[in-house]
């Protein structure tokens, strides 16, 4: 009895560890925006201030570089939910040929260090001649997260009764019909968990960026631009927003989960 | 009742093609289901029944042959464009959308008028006996409920023939005798054609007006329960319906010489195979009359199974008979295991095969 009791509270005591482990940095940074420094660094506390957030669009290239963080992001998600979605519906559902080697490759991206990844890409723009700027960053970013998606919605599908969609089709609906009313709904979880992956891959994506950025900057990439100069506070600002949205984000998916299953 | 048919096969196969080979699931079935009618297809696991109706249902095409729904030809038809409605093995229950949505899919699709839609759904849940429930999700309710779920939302369409793929096989067995009942109530009040798929001889016997026997592809007997229970065909669907003895031998002046004992098959000559139900047969211990059928054994092994009891009565040449004797009076067995006994059956009890 006291064994156990013992254990219980080395368990809660190892639990608020890893917690506090893994939630330390992100306090900092929020922390850090409301830090009233004076110097260029944004590393020993001052005092509290909410400036930071007043003045949070005061620095124009770091502006631009959060909005085409934000823009990239945005687009090369829905591409690559509409595509992974359509390669994990496959490769859950159906045998086809080249099954395999397909499902090899979905592998086979998530695995590639990102270094390796980045200089191919780059050596296959450059060598096709394809501008470097915003849509080989797109691109490359699809590249990387679209294995994400195709692994969530194909663990979603394969546990998916074949019968609900025959069912639908029974009942008189259309094939798209079928997709919208029934299938969707019911692998919509794994789309959305992989949405979010993707979503989050893109925005702090700094390896394989920085290859094929041309001369576009994102947010990431100004950021490690200006670690030599000081980061501003803006940027912790900015990344306790992101942070934020992603929380609510997480937050509402969850809720809709427990309503759906 | 209309002498339209419903559901008609004409020599439908369907093969598949796997590592190179063709393989036969369906062999040449023909059927002919007239509408109102509540026809099962009976058979053990592999049968090709399951594939048999979901070529009406129009989810495999045949390799060969016609499918007809009312003298239509469909044989080409998707299933949503068939006038036949499913209920799912699994029930297949949207599972996120309520009862009412569930049951409301098909009209939706058609696009009912929702005045339409609103008091067809509620007739409805009113037969299955679900109004009230309309907002539940599925996983809320209990398997017997969900069963009524998923015929709700077939019947709702007033298709022209109801499909029901093993639909009682998740329930358990008082709830499944339950549901029996109830379908064939609902099955009335509808007037609908049912086409009922199961492995289980009980269950297609209780409900259906017709029932086709399949074996390996093919449709071993077709016929009422009656037909097929005291007049099988052939040795498979006498050994697949309830229990049968099976006696084989060559007969000369209407007597079947066995082991131990006669059988009388009057006006058959030759080769023979009889099946005798056992509870046709009488088990005791004075030589019986010389008008019935009677062979000598022991009893090898006695069970009680509450009814009645089940006697194993193994013959000269070590073959086994079974023979069921109720329990009418006081529950004491009549034999014991290793009696030597008599068996005796009447002459009509014996039902020579193929005849």
């Amino acid at each position: 009895m006291r064994g156990a009791r013992f254990g219980d509270r080395l368990l809660h005591l190892y639990t608020w560890l890893v917690i506090v482990w893994l939630s330390s940095p992100i306090a900092v940074m929020i922390l850090f925006g409301f830090n009233d420094k004076r110097s260029k660094s944004n590393t020993t506390w001052q005092g509290f201030t909410l400036r930071w957030y007043g003045e949070l669009f005061d620095i124009p290239d770091l502006t631009v570089a959060l909005r085409n963080t934000l823009v990239i992001a945005l687009v090369s998600t829905v591409i690559t939910v509409v595509i992974g979605t359509m390669l994990g519906l496959a490769l859950g559902r159906h045998r086809f040929r080249g099954k395999g080697v397909t499902n090899f490759l979905v592998f086979a991206a998530i695995s590639t260090p990102e270094l390796v990844m980045g200089a191919s890409l780059l050596s296959l723009f450059v060598s096709g001649n394809v501008p470097r700027d915003a849509n080989t960053i797109i691109v490359s970013h699809v590249l990387f997260s679209l294995s994400f998606v195709v692994v969530t919605v194909r663990a979603r599908v394969v546990t998916l009764d074949p019968s609900l969609e025959e069912a639908a089709r029974d009942l008189g609906a259309t094939a798209w019909g079928t997709f919208r009313q029934v299938t969707l709904p019911a692998i919509m979880p794994g789309v959305l968990a992989g949405a979010m992956l993707s979503f989050a891959l893109s925005v702090d994506d700094y390896v394989v960026t920085s290859f094929v950025n041309g001369s576009t900057v994102t947010f990431p990439l100004w950021i490690v631009g200006a670690v030599k100069t000081g980061i501003p506070a803006q940027v912790n600002v900015m990344g306790t927003l992101i942070f934020g949205i992603g929380v609510l984000i997480a937050i509402a998916n969850a809720v809709a989960t427990r309503r759906r299953t | 009742m209309t002498e339209l048919s419903a559901i008609e096969l004409e020599d439908v196969v369907k093969e598949y093609h796997s590592h190179g080979e063709v393989v036969q699931a369906v062999k040449g079935v023909t059927l002919d289901i007239p509408e109102g009618e509540f026809f099962s297809l009976l058979g053990p696991s592999g049968c090709g029944k399951t594939t048999t109706m979901r070529m009406i249902a129009g989810f495999e095409a045949p390799s060969k042959g016609l499918v007809r729904l009312l003298g239509q030809d469909v044989t080409n038809v998707p299933p949503n464009k068939r006038d036949v409605n499913m209920v799912f093995q699994s029930y297949a229950l949207f599972p996120h959308m309520s009862v009412w949505d569930n049951v409301a899919f098909g009209l939706k699709q058609r696009k009912t008028p929702q005045e339409e839609v609103k008091r067809r759904v509620g007739e409805m849940l009113e037969i299955v006996d679900l109004a009230g429930r309309e907002k539940r999700m599925p996983r809320q309710m209990s398997g017997g409920q969900q069963q009524r779920v998923a015929l709700a939302r077939a019947l709702v369409n007033r298709p022209r023939a109801l499909l029901l793929d093993e639909p009682l096989g998740a329930l358990d067995l008082k709830l499944r005798q339950a549901m029996q009942i109830e379908l064939k109530r609902i099955q009335r009040e509808v007037g609908i054609t049912f086409v009922y798929v199961t492995h289980d001889q009980s269950e297609a016997l209780t409900m259906s007006d017709r029932i086709a026997v399949m074996n390996d592809g093919l449709v071993e007997q077709l016929g009422g329960p009656h037909e097929i229970y005291e007049r099988p065909a052939t040795a498979f669907v006498a050994g697949f319906i309830g229990t049968s003895n099976l006696l084989t031998g060559a007969a000369t002046g209407g007597e079947l010489k066995i082991a131990g004992g006669r059988v009388l098959v009057p006006g058959h000559d030759g080769e023979v195979t009889v099946t005798v139900r056992p509870e046709k047969i009488t088990i005791g211990t004075e030589e019986p009359a010389r008008e019935s059928s009677a062979v000598r054994g022991t009893v090898a092994e006695v069970v009680y199974l509450g009814t009645y009891n089940s006697y194993a009565v193994r013959l000269a040449d070590g073959a086994e008979m079974t023979v069921f004797q109720q329990n009418a009076h006081d529950a004491t067995a009549t034999a014991e295991r290793g009696d030597s006994v008599w068996l005796s059956w009447r002459a009509q009890h014996s039902y020579v095969i193929g005849s």
